[in-house]
């Protein structure tokens, strides 16, 4: 399998996903710059976390603009699985990919901590290594993750189980408490229709190496290579 | 050019004999420009005029010091070809007066006298002081600073992994922000500031140049007043997504063979940064500033030299590698510009608009720059307080009350505004004793930490240097690493008082024994002087940074218990000593009485039997005993793990005493029952004392005589202080 990360300026989870990747996978993924235009044949591209174009103008705005996107949503337009953590979800969302946007956290403060997310279903390849209902632990560090849809979209969403993680307590309950962003429904992250473009907010590469303290995040990275391989 | 009047003079912040010397270095009158170079050259924050005579006391040298005090940063070598390097920082008087940008460019400013040297940040920390949390600035001016450090820091990329924060009404009109960054670089790769190559290029790369922050480093080196505020101007502004693309070019730069000499621009900019890289290389530099990137048009000569505009850096290359370095920085879409070149002179020539517009000998400006002896008094001594002559309160009220005090109640509101886990290498997230990094791509860590306990350091400045340091090599051997570096960060009032230049004179003296005595050396470090605000100073704060190394990560210790069963073992000697301790002050409402003294002999012992015991298995959980003494430090453990304690009766020291008294020199381990006998014969053979005092158990911290209190509710008043603190709104300056 081989995966592609790609590089904007101001990325800065970049080697967090590559070296969470190339645990997984065996070997290290490629590293695309934002100006290749060229996009190699691979398995999976990742959109990483951080800032991008200094989050100026709005989160991920910029990024979601640049030719590399195009070339993005081309392949993933034609099948290519496509994975979007933190900025890279709110590229997603910016160029199109993924329905609604990414707001201000409801505390209108940045926040770095753990998280507890529900995963919805398995069925998919960034799930399959979870259990459907399973209980993750897995952090979150951002400013601007307040999930947001028109109501008809949420409904959309929830009803073609498109909703791929929500923020709960560790018993997996759905409390207010537990939402740490202020996003609709507790989202966390979603899928595209095809379920093969995933976006979501918390970093499961953090947790994904047991010396951090934890290693929830390793099955997204484990489940990915089974499933791509 | 206008005459030089004594109006000018002052206004730049020179006494009437620095200017006498200017004119004989001179040999005529200056103009202006040539003026506020010597300005910003000469004043306390870039010259250490004050300092520099006690600075030279500090020990600097170890067998593993590659690079100790004078350059951008010091250097370590730490091991399997790798160097440490690090520095702490000030930046105190631009976040009084603008606490978002204040606070986010000393982050800024740290993080390139780190990637200068070659090094790629892996860590920021920082020490902060705050006003009393009654005073009306105080809760903007927390919400700012934390805002600017994570603002900056989360978006540069590097986590922030620790620090401390105090509040005391000594910091109302004049907080302090002591920044800290940790690096790692090949340790034969290290990039140094001194010039070579007569006629080599002399290159500026970053941002581009506005009025920003013109005469920063002067404003540093005055004493506020009123109207300090009007100087908002001359603090900076700054990007951390240009910070970013700066660090990641000058390293992709750094990994070629380009690169001759390097400095980054920060406090006092082109000037300072030119003149230092020309006078440890022994040459002159000829420089054209039409050609430095600016801004806005029609600036001036004096507005290019003295501008802090950030994210800047300056060069010298290689001849013949100026493309390969330019297409870098164009990739990186940043600004690269051959603004000079290196001369035999030893004097800087400046050029605008065709003509020369300054010409200066380099030496003595960089130099010669003044040397004070000021004067300076003894500190009074406090007496040493009786214990029977403190009065007596309950000890889980008081343990309460200590827990949720503005000094001891829970940072989570500030380091969950940091990302602190960014780079994938955070191995113990905030609220240990020291934070513990991974060194990239191994099994091997870097503990990190920055004490001071400003309380002590105003009761006996030197015991209070003394126990800074100490506090330091005590919160790296707790998590067990071995204790290799310090960075120290002085906060002081006007040294042209005697009194406090006494602070000065006895806090580096300390400082420089307990670094002498536990082998610490000092590598880097900044000075911060003058400040006072309306003739009040700060209480002296000589902030301590430091670094040890983790050989094996899976021998390490953090500060939560670990299971139900274990013994609390107590290692050092109690005699329950409460003069300046946080029980007089939170329950008794005193500020008097000596500070505990510190038996530095003992320390070492002590710090090496803990990493010993934690290297070989046999304690579960290690913490050091500090602020709020025994107890609190038995709660904290708590807290951490949610496993409560049943403890013994006080053994012959009164209660208060016993529990509270902030005796220097203590640990509390934790281990699991069959292995305390080895501890203690192992403490035994070592002349420490060590006593089990306790057992872990359930949920509930519980005395010998039965009162106990849950755990969860000590979290909930732990936890409880500074979140709603910063959500009440009773702030008439919102």
């Amino acid at each position: 399998m081989q995966a592609a990360v790609i590089l904007f300026p101001g990325s800065n989870c970049d080697r967090d996903v590559a070296v969470a990747l190339e645990a997984s996978i065996g070997r290290p993924p490629l590293m695309v710059w934002h100006r290749d235009s060229d996009l190699p044949d691979v398995d999976l591209l990742v959109v990483p976390g951080g800032f991008s174009y200094g989050d100026y103008l709005r989160c991920g705005a910029m990024a979601a603009h640049s030719p590399i996107m195009r070339e993005v949503v081309r392949q993933a337009g034609a099948g290519v699985p496509v994975l979007g953590i933190c900025n890279g979800f709110q590229i997603l969302t910016e160029a199109g990919l993924l329905p609604g946007a990414l707001m201000r956290n409801a505390g209108l403060h940045y926040v770095c901590k753990d998280v507890y997310l529900r995963v919805e279903r398995n069925d998919t390849i960034f799930t399959q290594n979870y259990a459907t209902g399973a209980v993750i632990r897995i952090p979150i560090a951002h400013g601007e993750g307040n999930y947001f849809a028109e109501p008809d979209v949420l409904d959309r969403l929830e009803g073609e189980g498109q909703v791929a993680f929500r923020y709960v307590t560790p018993d997996g309950a759905r409390d207010p408490a537990a939402n740490p962003n202020g996003s609709r429904n507790h989202i966390a992250g979603i899928f595209d229709q095809s379920r093969k473009v995933l976006g979501l907010m918390p970093h499961p590469e953090r947790l994904a190496d047991a010396k951090l303290g934890g290693s929830d995040g390793k099955a997204m990275f484990d489940g990915l290579v089974e499933a791509l391989s | 050019m206008s005459a030089i009047t004594a109006d000018i003079v002052r206004s730049h912040g020179l006494s009437p004999t620095e200017y006498d010397l200017v004119l004989s270095i001179m040999g005529r009158e200056p103009n202006v420009t040539e003026l506020g170079i010597f300005s910003v050259m000469w004043s306390e924050h870039c010259s250490y005029k004050s300092s520099k005579k006690w600075l030279k006391t500090l020990p600097t040298a170890a067998p593993w010091v590659i690079c100790g005090p004078g350059e951008n940063a010091g250097v370590i070598d730490i091991g399997e070809g790798l160097a440490a390097i690090f520095k702490m920082e000030s930046h105190n008087h631009p976040s009084f007066i603008e606490p978002y940008q204040g606070a986010a460019t000393g982050v800024g400013g740290i993080l390139r006298d780190v990637f200068t040297m070659g090094a790629r940040p892996i860590a920021n920390m920082n020490a902060l002081r705050f006003g009393d949390p009654s005073h009306p600035k105080t809760r903007r001016l927390v919400a700012g600073v934390v805002a600017g450090i994570g603002g900056y820091g989360n978006c540069v990329g590097v986590p922030t992994v620790g620090g401390e924060t105090n509040f005391h009404a000594s910091y109302n009109g004049n907080i302090l922000v002591n920044a800290m960054t940790v690096g790692l670089a090949p340790a034969d790769r290290i990039f140094y500031s001194a010039a070579a190559g007569i006629g080599n290029s002399v290159v500026y790369v970053g941002s581009k140049t506005g009025r920003d922050g013109i005469h920063g480093a002067t404003m540093a080196s005055a004493e506020f007043s009123a109207d300090s505020e009007e100087k908002r101007p001359t603090v900076q502004v700054g990007d951390p997504f240009t910070e970013k693309l700066l660090i990641e070019a000058c390293l992709e730069l750094m990994a070629t063979d380009c690169i001759v000499a390097i400095q980054d621009m920060g406090a006092a900019g082109l000037t300072s940064s030119s003149f230092e890289m020309a006078s440890k290389g022994g040459l002159g530099i000829e420089m054209d500033l039409d050609a430095v990137p600016m801004r806005e048009p029609g600036m001036t000569a004096y507005e290019i030299m003295l501008s802090e505009s950030q994210e800047r850096m300056l060069m010298v290359l290689k001849p013949g590698s100026e493309d390969r370095a330019k297409a870098i920085f164009d990739k990186w879409e940043l600004d690269f510009a051959i603004i000079g070149h290196l001369t035999a002179g030893g004097r800087m020539i400046l050029k605008r608009h065709g003509a020369v517009v300054a010409d200066l000998p380099i030496d003595p400006l960089a130099q010669a720059s003044p040397e004070y002896d000021r004067p300076w008094t003894p500190s009074l001594k406090r007496p040493v307080l009786d214990l029977a002559d403190v009065p007596a309160h309950d000890t889980l009220p008081t343990l309460k009350t200590l827990l949720s005090c503005p000094d001891l109640a829970s940072r989570r509101w500030i380091w969950e505004r940091y990302d602190h886990m960014v780079m994938a290498d955070t191995v113990t997230r905030p609220g240990g004793d020291a934070a513990v990094v991974r060194i990239h791509g191994s099994n091997r860590g870097l503990a990190i930490t920055t004490d001071c306990t400003p309380r002590y350091c105003y009761a006996d400045p030197h015991e209070g240097g003394r126990q800074a340091v100490a506090e330091a090599y005590r919160n790296l051997s707790a998590v067990g690493a071995r204790p290799l570096a310090v960075t120290d960060n002085l906060n002081f009032g006007n040294p042209e008082k005697p009194e406090i230049m006494g602070q000065i004179v006895e806090a580096v003296q300390g400082m420089g024994e307990a670094c002498r005595a536990l082998d610490f050396p000092v590598v880097s470090g900044n000075v911060s002087l003058y400040n006072e605000t309306e003739g009040k100073a700060i209480l002296p704060t000589p902030a301590i940074g430091a670094v040890g190394l983790i050989e094996d990560l899976d021998h390490m210790a953090t500060i939560a218990f670990k299971a139900a069963g274990h013994s609390i073992i107590l290692l050092g000697e109690t005699r329950g000593w409460l003069g300046s301790s946080l029980y007089l002050r939170e329950l008794c409402g005193r500020e008097d009485g000596a500070p505990p003294p510190v038996a530095l002999h003992r320390e070492k012992r002590e710090g090496e039997f803990v990493r010993l015991v934690i290297g070989r298995d046999l304690v579960s959980a290690v913490h050091d005993v500090s602020d709020g003494g025994l107890l609190v430090a038995v709660a904290e453990m708590s807290l951490a793990s949610g496993i409560g304690v049943r403890l013994e009766a006080p053994h012959g020291v009164a209660d208060h005493g016993w529990w509270f008294g902030e005796d220097q020199g203590r640990y509390l381990l934790s281990a699991p029952v069959d292995q305390v006998a080895e501890i203690l014969e192992l403490a035994q053979r070592a002349e420490i004392s060590a006593r089990v005092i306790g057992v872990t158990e359930g949920d509930h911290l519980i005395l010998a005589d039965g009162d106990q209190v849950a755990v969860a509710e000590l979290a909930f008043l732990h936890e409880g202080w500074l979140p709603a603190y910063m959500s009440s709104s009773s702030d008439p300056n919102p």
